[in-house]
């Protein structure tokens, strides 16, 4: 193992390396030289007079956000001598799995084209080419024949692979203990239990007030507020990206959210924001892929149906499109277990075959996939913008939601989690479920890989996202999928079937959490004592009938 | 003015009025005028209590003026209502009669403890429609505690030329009386007139802002009936004397009149499309003027994308959910209403929490405004109230213009949530309405519904004067969250004869 300060000086250079030759860089040796005609610079004390300059003109903030993304983003150091694979997935089997995976969502993507008839990627002509620029607002008024387009995959589908994964080293039944044949994971993964996530969460914690949760805190819910809103304002104009994400533990304010978010992700809408994303939508408006299809389809299929997001229609296809055409995406794959899908494509000589990437970002879209766009329509709305926090977002967050891995925040770990959460805390509930034939997770695996878009309203789930920003984790959205099950545990413990425990969590929009903001509360009842309700989303107890409270 | 009455030339043939009552000297009273004093009671354990002058002068247009001096005061006439109430706990049943059948059908009910009554019954409450209103509702005589879901008169407001009239009126008053300043807050009506009538006027300024848009509207039809947008004086020239419409109508046309509307231009789009807002307004009394505001509403949003280059595609334009549903491409699936809860929120995200905090007071503007415009002209009648429904329309600034008051706003959903919402907002009406007595008059809050003017601005009584500051904050909550169930639980008592869980 490497000793802290040799990993500290391995990160750092990383660091260097990555930040050297990017915009930030050059417009930073820009400042310093320009520094260096002020009158207050002395050549002795040049170093620090500089530094100070740049303190002072805010450019050190920025760099030190640059940083600070890059840490969100760098994998965590390996052994020197591991090799680089071994960053994206350690564990070999969970490696095989994903492979196969993606050859199925190639076959599947191959033989819907060879069915079909329609190429990868064609050009298009060029009025076709002003056509599409002429509607690119209105992209949602057109209505093609989709029909013949299905997605790719279904959550359903991957859940089916999630399930199947088994771990060689454990291949004898027998020694797997009574409690992991309970659930539907059947891999071995280091998931936090309760007293670990309390460390891990402690401003969710009962004596810390949370946005609109007033029940519990001692202070009142109004005085709390609006010092939070005063603190957030000030860390708006501290521009400082550490604090925003500290702060948004807590919930952002409305008002506030946009400017916090694209502070913790560091996302800019400087002009060169702006000329990327017009170079995007110019690829779009040149080459027409068979992706787009997809996205068109699944567009319409989620979100132009969803109450909260089907205005937003437009704004979907301009991000989606764009995102398919980004080729800085790929980076994300040098820490996702997931490997960019690779197509030949034939020069015009046709004698010569090289590969590609295709989609050019390596992200094949699957039903849903547009969910994770649609919520943050509610907080940009110029296209770039949106398209700068959503890209974050992805490369952060999203991927790993659908990729085959054993990391903490992977989606083997969030299932893993939410099944011991149920198991170890309404363990007859969870019997019952499986009793039955309704294996919680069958039913929660939908919310999860969404990370709740679609299924909470909007104003609750970004409270939602608030927290994944905040603790730079997914891990909150396996407890929330656990709460939901606590809440109606009571309708869930008389239903009889897989259909009726469905119907029990088909609608999810009426879950309140106090007064409009989450409860995502880990409290005494709860992470803080021995009760079974491990999470007070402190619902609008009316809503349901079963309202539980731990201290009655 | 025989033009007014157009729109409920449907309605059936007057029949003889119901003999609801057991007294025999009031004969004919229009019931809008003298049961509202709550003296005309007919029970005999009533007489205690001073009576005025039964024999007021019958007519049909009662100036409202005259009885609000007559008005006892409130103590008294809640000391009249406890009585009723008690005598009604006999009988143990509201009857009601429901001229709908829809969403408010379903919630009277499910109420407990009320039971419908066939055409001709006895009634306590009554959800008619406009047209049973101007058939029956002179010719029959109601009971202290009887309700009914509209005033008398209620086109005054709902009636788009003589809105505008009020509103005009009203502001030349404020002009007059309180200056400028105060006039100027009444400029939340695009500039309109009235067509046949101040054709000239309107030329006038028509002329005056050339290239600029306006929108023709028949004043007595709803839901997008008969709208159209027009730039050129020579369109509706052209429409006047239109061949291809057949004689019937144009006799209709002859009768019927139009506003001429100042169209929006710039209105506020959301991902470019255009929307209004339809707010729910509830009056039960306007003398004094009580009103309250409900907290969901919806967004209604237009299908197609905004542009003024095309304004004779009306989908554009109207956002009329019954004008939406005709659009070719209309997919009843796929919705086009928002909740206010989503908008208040993207408007929030967007402009920051001041700014929405201002644009619901001028919202709240526009309600009192509007009320107080008609309030002297209303007939005040203590058994009526009524829903309005307000069309609302916010431009680029944020600034909101009224559209339009419907006094029978549509009631029918068009989708489950929509059908919550309108359940929600009925079962509250029902709750201030208070047939049940539950009430002690003095709530500033039942369910949805926020007290907002009750004879002037009401404030909420928690938040920041705790806090030792002095200000003021309105007690309006549009948009926010509506906890409805658990205010209601802590604020009723059950129903008669119902356990509290």
């Amino acid at each position: 193992m490497l000793d802290e300060s040799a990993e500290l000086s391995v990160s750092i250079t990383q660091i260097v390396q990555r930040l050297k030759g990017t915009h930030l860089h050059s417009q930073l040796e820009k400042q310093a030289k320009e520094c260096l005609h002020k009158p207050e610079i002395k050549l002795e004390t040049l170093k620090d007079d500089v530094r100070r300059l740049l303190k002072a003109s805010g450019w050190e903030r920025k760099l030190q956000n640059a940083v600070y993304r890059e840490l969100h983003i760098l994998p965590p150091p390996g052994h020197p001598r591991a090799p680089p694979e071994h960053t994206k997935e350690p564990l070999a089997y969970m490696c095989k799995a994903q492979v196969n995976w993606e050859k199925r969502i190639l076959k599947s993507l191959n033989s819907m084209c060879t069915e079909l008839g329609i190429p990868l990627a064609r050009k298009r002509p060029v009025p076709e080419q002003k056509e599409l620029t002429n509607k690119w607002n209105e992209m949602g008024t057109d209505e093609p024949d989709l029909s013949k387009f299905r997605p790719v995959y279904a959550p359903k589908d991957f859940l089916e692979v999630l399930v199947g994964l088994r771990n060689p080293n454990n291949e004898r039944s027998e020694d797997l203990t009574v409690r992991s044949h309970w659930g539907l994971i059947q891999v071995s993964l280091n998931v936090r239990n309760i007293p670990q996530m309390r460390e891990m969460y402690p401003e969710l914690g009962l004596t810390f007030g949370q946005l609109g949760i007033d029940d519990h805190t001692h202070v009142p819910p109004d005085l709390f507020e609006s010092e939070h809103i005063h603190i957030g304002k000030k860390v708006v104009s501290e521009q400082d990206s550490a604090a925003a994400q500290q702060y948004s533990r807590q919930g952002c304010p409305t008002g506030l959210r946009a400017q916090l978010w694209s502070l913790i992700l560091n996302t800019t809408n400087d002009p060169e924001d702006i000329t990327h994303y017009e170079q995007l939508k110019a690829r779009v408006i040149h080459h027409a892929l068979l992706v787009d299809n997809l996205i068109y389809k699944d567009v319409k299929l989620t979100a132009s149906n969803d109450d909260y997001y089907f205005v937003f229609e437009d704004y979907l296809y301009q991000v989606l499109l764009c995102f398919s055409r980004d080729t800085s995406v790929l980076e994300h794959f040098n820490y996702n277990s997931a490997t960019p899908p690779k197509s030949c494509i034939q020069s015009k000589s046709g004698s010569e075959q090289s590969a590609v990437v295709y989609p050019p970002n390596g992200v094949i879209p699957f039903h849903g996939f547009s969910m994770y766009v649609a919520p943050l329509c509610f907080l940009y709305n110029e296209p770039s913008k949106l398209y700068s926090v959503f890209r974050e977002m992805y490369i952060r967050y999203f991927f790993r939601l659908h990729s085959i891995s054993s990391l903490p925040s992977g989606i083997v770990s969030l299932c893993l989690q939410f099944e011991r959460l149920l198991q170890s805390h309404l363990p007859q509930l969870f019997y019952h479920l499986r009793e039955i034939g309704a294996q919680p997770l069958r039913i929660a695996f939908k919310w999860i890989v969404r990370a709740f878009s679609g299924y909470l309203s909007t104003d609750q789930l970004l409270l939602l996202w608030d927290r994944i920003l905040g603790y730079d984790s997914l891990e909150i959205v396996a407890v929330l999928a656990a709460a939901v099950f606590a809440f109606r545990a009571e309708n869930l413990m008389e239903v009889t079937s897989l259909a009726s425990a469905e119907a029990v969590l088909a609608d999810l929009s009426t879950l309140k959490m106090k007064e409009s903001h989450i409860g995502l509360e880990l409290p005494e009842g709860a992470l803080y004592s021995k009760d079974p309700y491990f999470v007070q989303a402190a619902f609008s107890p009316m809503n349901f009938s079963i309202m539980h409270d731990p201290r009655s | 003015m025989q033009v007014v009455f157009l729109t409920f030339s449907l309605t059936r043939a007057p029949k003889p009025q119901p003999q609801t009552w057991t007294g025999q000297h009031e004969k004919f009273i229009p019931a809008g005028i003298l049961p509202c004093l709550g003296l005309s009671c007919q029970d005999k354990d009533c007489t205690p209590y001073p009576r005025y002058n039964t024999t007021v002068p019958l007519r049909d247009n009662y100036p409202p003026r005259q009885h609000s001096s007559l008005n006892p005061t409130s103590s008294v006439l809640r000391t009249l209502d406890r009585r009723h109430r008690t005598r009604r706990e006999g009988r143990n049943c509201i009857r009601y009669r429901c001229g709908l059948t829809n969403t408010i059908q379903d919630v009277l009910n499910q109420r407990p403890g009320w039971v419908e009554v066939k055409e001709d019954g006895d009634w306590d409450f009554n959800w008619c429609d406009v047209g049973w209103l101007r058939e029956n509702f002179d010719h029959s005589y109601m009971e202290e505690h009887v309700r009914i879901c509209h005033f008398r008169n209620h086109y005054e407001l709902t009636r788009k030329n003589l809105m505008v009239k009020n509103l005009k009126r009203y502001r030349k008053t404020l002009e007059r009386e309180a200056g400028r300043m105060e006039a100027a807050k009444c400029d939340f009506f695009p500039c309109t007139f009235v067509l046949p009538s101040e054709y000239h006027i309107f030329v006038e300024e028509f002329k005056r802002s050339p290239g600029s848009t306006w929108i023709m509207k028949p004043v007595a039809r709803s839901q997008g009936k008969g709208i159209f947008l027009f730039r050129k004086l020579k369109d509706i020239i052209d429409w006047k004397k239109d061949g291809s419409r057949s004689e019937e109508q144009k006799d209709e046309a002859q009768v019927e009149s139009y506003v001429a509307q100042r169209y929006i231009e710039n209105p506020y789009l959301i991902a470019g499309r255009k929307f209004d807002l339809r707010v729910y307004v509830l009056v039960t009394s306007y003398i004094p003027l009580k009103a309250w505001l409900y907290r969901d509403g919806f967004a209604r949003f237009s299908n197609t994308r905004f542009s003024l280059s095309s304004i004779d595609d009306q989908y554009v334009h109207l956002t009329n959910v019954a004008v939406q549903k005709t659009a070719p491409d209309y997919d009843p699936e796929k919705g086009c209403k928002w909740q206010m809860q989503p908008l208040r929120c993207y408007l929030t995200a967007k402009h920051g929490f001041e700014t929405v905090q201002t644009l619901s007071k001028e919202i709240d503007n526009i309600f009192i405004r509007s009320l107080l415009s008609v309030q002297k002209t209303i007939i005040n009648d203590k058994h009526c109230f009524e829903l309005y429904g307000y069309d609302i329309l916010l431009d680029q600034d944020l600034k909101p213009w009224l559209i339009e008051v419907n006094a029978s706003p549509s009631l029918t959903a068009s989708s489950q949530e929509d059908y919550d919402l309108k359940y929600r907002l009925l079962e509250d009406t029902l709750h201030i309405v208070d047939m049940e007595g539950r009430l002690t008059g003095k709530e500033k809050r039942v369910g949805g519904f926020d007290l907002m003017w009750n004879d002037g601005p009401v404030y909420t009584d928690v938040g920041l004067e705790a806090l030792g500051s002095s200000c003021l904050v309105a007690n309006t909550h549009l948009g926010c969250v509506n906890d409805r169930q658990k205010q209601l639980q802590q604020l009723l008592k059950p129903f008669p004869g119902q356990k509290k869980t």
